[in-house]
């Protein structure tokens, strides 16, 4: 199976008034039709490292280093004009805000047709046809009739499905989700969840999927990379990642989720707060927060072991003989 | 180490009138209607926020709320406080009708509120210390006594004063400011803690902390919570009873596992159900309910609810249901379902009071 996305060594670096290390030697890959989370706490670098991957990020105040590789081609290298066929074609991008996607003052359906037409080079009226099928495919009631609504006419939910269906509307092969129901309530977030399940399959998309929560990790993931401090510090599939994860931090974090546990027994925590990204990681940048620290983690960075054919962790407790097991 | 141990001067709790058996807070009809402007001719409508809520909060314990955005848990926990006048309702608290028996100030000392914005409660100008100290120095503390409390407080709250007392709200992490806040409502030595949103904006690793701190809090200074979220994970863990609201309406109520484990309402079982799954190999399969929460304005007549419901029923639109007791032990629910000779197909027949409570499901 032929990568969609080869990450390797991205390094993303803000300047300006502060520098920021948001994104530290990461690697990782995309298989066809897969889905992959990029889960962790908020500041982990997860939306930048998918704005890095459209090539979303400010010039002028961000370095970049290391290649990012979408369907064989160099995407920190393409110019503009096959940057602008790349965005929406191959890779479409949705939000945890619908406003960062839908111009308020287009009506939805202006908006699809518009952008089916820049893309396909299709008349007006199939590309209106094509509006009015995508929103047929995300399932808003009355799709006819909510061509011609505007953004703020619709619910939270219609809102979020109208996202969906403009950044389908071109059939990409890659969808990047920057947690789109994090903002919805809990009975719109699930039918979200289950439409994005299935146009995944329906469409043969690939997927990266970002969240900071587990359960919704859960509903719609293949595969699982944790993030902490800009760096992957475990990759795995999901089950591998809820079931036995082998880093400190993983470990930490799927024990600290208020999942069943019992009434007045203490919740597992990780004390300390993530580190300042002032400074590129030289060392683990667990070290301060974890209860397995001792010199060698703060000689070096740890290394990123690999302890199965799609499997890894950044520690230096990590062993490739015994972990998979 | 020798340091002069000196009491710590507090605020004195408001006292304790009614005893165990008599309820913290007393809430009998809550109402409060929002008039907004409509889109076309101006015409004139309302938000039903609030709606002839009812509840009762015992010393000591935690009863938490739950519902989605606009539901009217904060507008709720606004009028607890009388930070906005209601339109019906009385708020009883310790068997003292607040504004009557009890004075607004009093109750500002008898409880108290953190909200989810962290920022929100606190003076960007002030440093954390006078902040805390900030309340008792209204309530006619010293000044030197004021910030001492403030320092043992934010020992409690686990910040230690000495690298925290002079920093301001915008140097420290929500986490820290969500701490703070707790310790800035605890100054004032309240029975009752209202905690709106107050984990939510937190990430999981903080959140878990500062519910283990909401714990020991609770057991340290005798408090009583009320605890308001959208995330029902955290609202099982810390509650012993819940209110589910919809709509402005309360649907549901009992023991948090009771509910959980026997939900009765539908909107309930909806919501339960729509949480994501736990279990890699056990996804959910069908969304439990389709569509958006309605409008506020204006909500559907009868059972609010009726309009998503499943199991609606030509009465569902009628008349409103009434909280119903089911068990005999405070779980109750508000639909025809649950009401024995209601007419709903569904519910069980007419009993008399005497007879057992009936099994349920
Ligand atoms: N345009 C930017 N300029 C400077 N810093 C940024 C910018 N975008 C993000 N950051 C910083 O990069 C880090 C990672 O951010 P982000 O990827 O948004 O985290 P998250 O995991 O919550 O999505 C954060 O410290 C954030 O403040
Ligand atoms: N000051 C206000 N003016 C008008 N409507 C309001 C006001 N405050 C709240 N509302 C409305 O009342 C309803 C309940 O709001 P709220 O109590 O904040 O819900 P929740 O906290 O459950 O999300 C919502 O429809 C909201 O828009
Ligand atoms: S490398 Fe060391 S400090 Fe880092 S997570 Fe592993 S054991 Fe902990
Ligand atoms: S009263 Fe009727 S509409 Fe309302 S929840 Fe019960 S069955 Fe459904
Ligand atoms: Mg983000
Ligand atoms: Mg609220």
């Amino acid at each position: 199976m032929s990568n969609l996305v080869e990450v390797n060594n991205l390094n993303i670096r803000f300047t300006g008034e502060r520098t920021v290390h948001a994104v530290n030697n990461l690697s990782l890959t995309l298989g066809e039709g897969e889905v992959l989370g990029l889960l962790g706490e908020s500041g982990s670098g997860k939306s930048v490292t998918l704005r890095a991957l459209m090539r979303l990020l400010p010039k002028k105040r961000t370095q970049i280093s290391g290649t990012v590789r979408v369907l064989g081609r160099d995407v920190l290298a393409l110019d503009d004009d096959a940057l602008s066929a790349f965005r929406g074609q191959t890779v479409s991008m949705i939000f945890q805000e619908p406003a960062l996607a839908l111009d308020p003052v287009y009506t939805i359906g202006r908006q699809i047709a518009e952008t089916v037409m820049r893309h396909e080079g299709k008349s007006q009226h199939d590309a209106t046809a094509r509006a009015l099928e995508m929103l047929e495919v995300v399932r808003i009631p009355s799709a006819k009739r909510r061509l011609d609504a505007y953004p703020h006419e619709m619910s939270g939910g219609m809102r979020q499905r109208a996202m969906i269906a403009l950044a389908l509307a071109c059939k990409p092969k890659i969808l990047l989700a920057d947690e789109p129901t994090t903002a919805l309530d809990a009975t719109v977030q699930i039918q979200i969840l289950l439409l994005l399940r299935e146009l995944q399959r329906e469409f043969g998309m690939s997927v990266i999927f970002v969240t900071h929560d587990i359960g919704v990790a859960i509903e719609i993931c293949d595969r699982v990379a944790v993030m902490y401090a800009g760096q992957i510090i475990e990759q795995g599939s999901l089950r591998e990642i809820v079931r036995t994860p082998l880093h400190p931090y993983a470990k930490g974090l799927l024990a600290s989720t208020v999942h069943g546990a019992k009434r007045g027994a203490r919740l597992e925590t990780i004390p300390g707060t993530p580190p300042s990204l002032d400074q590129a990681p030289s060392a683990c940048s667990f070290a301060p927060r974890c209860a397995f620290a001792q010199p060698r983690c703060t000689a070096a960075l740890p290394p990123d072991v690999q302890v199965g054919p799609n499997r890894s962790a950044r520690c230096i407790l990590v062993d490739p003989a015994t972990a998979g097991a | 180490m020798s340091e002069i141990i000196e009491p710590i001067d507090k605020l004195e709790p408001i006292e304790d009138i009614g005893g165990v058996a008599q309820p913290l807070l007393r809430v009998d009809g809550l109402t409060k209607h929002f008039p907004v402007r409509g889109a076309w001719f101006g015409a004139a409508k309302t938000v039903r926020a609030v709606d002839d809520v009812s509840f009762s909060i015992a010393k000591g314990e935690t009863v938490g709320i739950v519902g989605e955005s606009g539901c009217g848990k904060s507008t709720t926990a606004r009028l607890l406080m009388h930070l906005m006048p209601r339109n019906a309702g009385d708020i009883i608290y310790d068997g003292r009708q607040v504004g009557r028996e009890l004075s607004l100030r009093e109750l500002r000392r008898g409880m108290q509120m953190v909200f989810q914005d962290s920022y929100a409660s606190l003076n960007p100008r002030l440093t954390i210390e006078e902040s805390i100290a900030f309340g008792p120095k209204v309530h006619g503390m010293a000044d030197a006594a004021s910030r001492h409390l403030a320092r043992e407080l934010l020992g409690k709250v686990g910040l230690r004063p000495e690298n925290f007392a002079n920093r301001y709200p915008h140097e420290i992490s929500g986490g820290q400011r969500q701490r703070v806040n707790i310790a800035r409502a605890l100054a004032l030595s309240p029975r009752l803690v209202i905690l709106d949103e107050a984990v939510s904006a937190l990430d999981k690793s903080v959140e878990a902390q500062v519910l283990n701190l909401l714990v020991d809090l609770k057991r340290e200074f005798g408090l009583t919570y009320l605890f308001i979220s959208h995330d029902l994970n955290v609202v099982r863990y810390i509650s012993d009873r819940v209110l589910v609201m919809y709509l402005g309406e309360v649907v549901e109520l009992g023991p948090v596992d009771s509910v959980w484990d026997q939900p009765a309402h539908p909107y309930t079982q909806a919501l339960l159900a729509a949480m994501p799954s736990s279990d890699p190999d056990n996804r959910t399969q069908v969304p439990p309910i389709s569509g958006d929460p309605p409008n506020p304005i204006d909500p559907p007549a009868g059972c609010r609810f009726h309009t998503r419901c499943p199991f609606a029923e030509p009465l569902c639109g009628g008349a409103t249901p009434k909280l119903t007791e089911l068990d005999g032990l405070g779980h109750q629910a508000a639909c025809y379902m649950a009401i024995p000779g209601s007419g709903h197909s569904r519910a069980p027949a007419a009993r008399d009071l005497h007879s057992e409570a009936p099994a349920l499901s």
